[in-house]
């Protein structure tokens, strides 16, 4: 054994000597990014000699710092097409998506009383909108169809004189599924309401152009896209149509009034940064991603029977698959491979055991939302890393299928889906 | 998506599962368990092998659908049963198995599962015995709660945890 891969057994954590590869791989992107060297290396002065506070104006520490928050705002704003003085910066997307929803909703309550969401939006949304509807507001939650998107025509029906509001993601969290926004914008406009979007997955990994998707208002964050954690942004028009939310932090004033708080200077920085080299790299990235993608999915289905993709065959983020392994559950999957970093749509509380939200939306059957990983691919994930997964996977699916009593069921002939089981739970 | 640190003992249950297999259900002195359901996310399926003479389990086997928890649960359920009486198995209680395995309260379901399905293997083997059931007939699964009621669980739980976790997919 070569002295480097013995180190590198040594220094990982449930290594393989496989020199090409190194463990454990992280295909979990959509949970959260690394930060990019390139990204913590503009973030560190401001932390450091640069410290300053961007509120402050009468000495050059402050200057330092709002001249770097105005870069951001540059940066961030030319990778979704909006106007600079629309980007908000918030802790998030999450405190994005409830100044969207709870502050138009009370700012334009003589407009009317009336929000349309739909049944896959990230808890961030559906959360905030049943908080709403708990407040008195109306509430529409549509459903998704079984490649997981909304279509124009529902949104088109379900507004009403009293809507305000519309808000559907681009890109699905635990599917990648990207929804048909810009027609959804059209509608939107048509109909004269405002439409917020939840870009969180979607910045960096399609392009997006808020004035010809016919986006009012946006929410992203800075962690999926390999810039710092706590920091995010609220785009809001300012003009065709002009929506200004209503603040759901008070205290000082600053983001034109609607995010109060001294301003998170490094981090904005970083997120600045992030956006910049997204843009850049983005016409590589994208089709490099997508390869890997669809190199994982067909090596995990041609080598295995009945494991099914789960959400649109192409309307979807080029780094992100859900597939369902019948037969075997989702957290035993990844007890096998556990060299590997995914995620499951299975349950894991045992008072409900409800798995996930999102697939049961689109009609997937409970059972193989049980049986669902998501795989979620980035900037540094590598083709090697692709081709040992696929390998770890498949013979973790095959060993567990030899101990799955549904398993040995099918192959003796008999259709569990026709079994009495004589439990089911309520979602 | 709800993978809790588990204990060395779960891990090596679920890494290294004793008895995996499963017995020919026609055999007289097979007794077939499964409980749970695919849309529960756990189905298991518990056997043991019982000398009549003795009332003595001398082998068993599972399969298991489901989480580590629940096969850890099963793989040590049927390493306990071997060599004991019916009698004394029958006796095994979830919260046995849920100490020995030290689950985590959001996995206590899991210890349910195994001592019923071990409960539904005994009572099979004596429904055969009594002729109340031919071998190799069709079977059915047991009924068994998906999840546990919250507060049951929490009673299960004790002071420790609650039965509920953040489990979500950013």
């Amino acid at each position: 054994m070569s002295l480097p891969c013995f180190l590198t057994m040594v220094m990982m954590y449930n290594a393989k000597c496989d020199m090409t590869v190194k463990t454990p791989i992280y295909l979990d992107h959509n949970a959260t990014t690394p930060v990019d060297p390139r990204v913590l290396e503009a973030m560190l002065p401001y932390y450091r000699e640069k410290f300053g506070n961007a509120a402050s104006r009468s000495h050059p520490y402050g200057w330092i710092a709002a001249d770097a928050v105005d870069k951001a705002r540059e940066q961030v704003a030319a990778i979704i097409g909006a106007e600079t003085k629309d980007i908000v910066f918030t802790s998030g997307a999450s405190e994005s998506d409830n100044i969207a929803l709870k502050g138009v909703m009370e700012k334009y309550k003589s407009k009317g009383n009336h929000l349309i969401t739909a049944a896959t939006e990230h808890k961030a949304v559906i959360d905030t909108a049943d908080y709403l509807a708990k407040a008195g507001y109306a509430v529409t939650i549509l459903d998704v169809d079984h490649n997981g998107q909304v279509h124009p025509d529902q949104v088109d029906a379900a507004i009403t004189d009293d809507t305000v509001l519309v808000s559907i993601m681009l890109a699905n969290n635990e599917t990648g599924v990207l929804h048909p926004v810009k027609e959804i914008g059209e509608v939107c406009e048509k109909r004269g309401v405002f439409f917020h979007c939840d870009a969180t997955q979607a910045v960096g990994k399609v392009p997006i152009d808020v004035k010809e998707m016919g986006i009012h208002l946006l929410a992203m964050s800075g962690h999926k896209i390999y810039g710092p954690k706590g920091v995010g942004v609220l785009y809001a028009r300012s003009r065709n149509p002009r929506v200004r939310p209503e603040a759901v932090i008070h205290g000082g004033g600053h983001e034109q009034g609607m995010r109060s708080g001294t301003l998170n200077v490094p981090g904005i920085v970083g997120l600045g940064e992030a956006c910049e080299l997204c843009m850049k790299e983005m016409d590589e990235e994208i089709p490099r991603l997508g390869k890997l993608r669809d190199k994982l999915e067909k090596g995990i289905l041609d080598g295995l029977d009945e494991v099914y993709v789960n959400g649109h065959p192409t309307d979807r983020l080029p780094s992100t698959t859900n597939i369902s392994f019948k037969y075997v559950e989702g957290e035993s999957i990844m007890m096998m491979i556990k060299d590997i970093a995914v995620s499951s749509g299975s349950a894991c509380t045992s008072a409900s055991l409800a798995p996930s939200y999102v697939l049961h939306a689109m009609g997937v059957p409970d059972f193989l939302a049980h049986a669902s990983l998501r795989f979620s691919l980035g900037r540094f994930t590598t083709e090697e890393e692709i081709d040992y997964t696929i390998e770890r996977v498949k013979k973790a699916i095959v060993r567990l299928r030899e101990m799955s009593p549904l398993f040995e069921m099918a192959q003796k002939g008999i259709d569990i889906d026709k079994i009495q089981w004589k439990q089911e739970h309520a979602h | 998506m709800g993978m809790p640190e588990y204990s060395k003992k779960l891990l090596d249950h679920f890494e290294n599962p004793r008895n995996v297999g499963s017995f020919p259900d026609d055999e007289p002195n097979v007794g077939t368990g499964i409980v749970g359901s695919p849309a529960c996310g756990d189905v298991m399926q518990v056997q043991i092998k019982v000398d009549p003479e003795t009332d003595t389990i001398i082998d068993a086997k599972f399969k298991t659908f489901g989480c580590g928890s629940a096969v850890a649960s099963s793989s040590l359920v049927t390493e306990w049963v071997k060599g004991k009486k019916l009698d004394e198995v029958v006796q095994i209680k979830n919260i046995d198995i849920a100490k020995e395995l030290e689950l985590p309260p959001v996995k206590i379901h899991c210890s349910v599962l195994g001592s019923d399905a071990l409960r539904e293997a005994v009572e099979d083997y004596r429904k055969k015995q009594s002729g109340e059931r031919t071998p190799g007939e069709k079977m059915e699964p047991a009924p068994a709660s998906c999840g546990i009621g919250p507060g049951e669980c929490d009673e299960m739980a004790g002071e420790e945890g609650k039965c509920e976790d953040e489990c979500r997919i950013d």
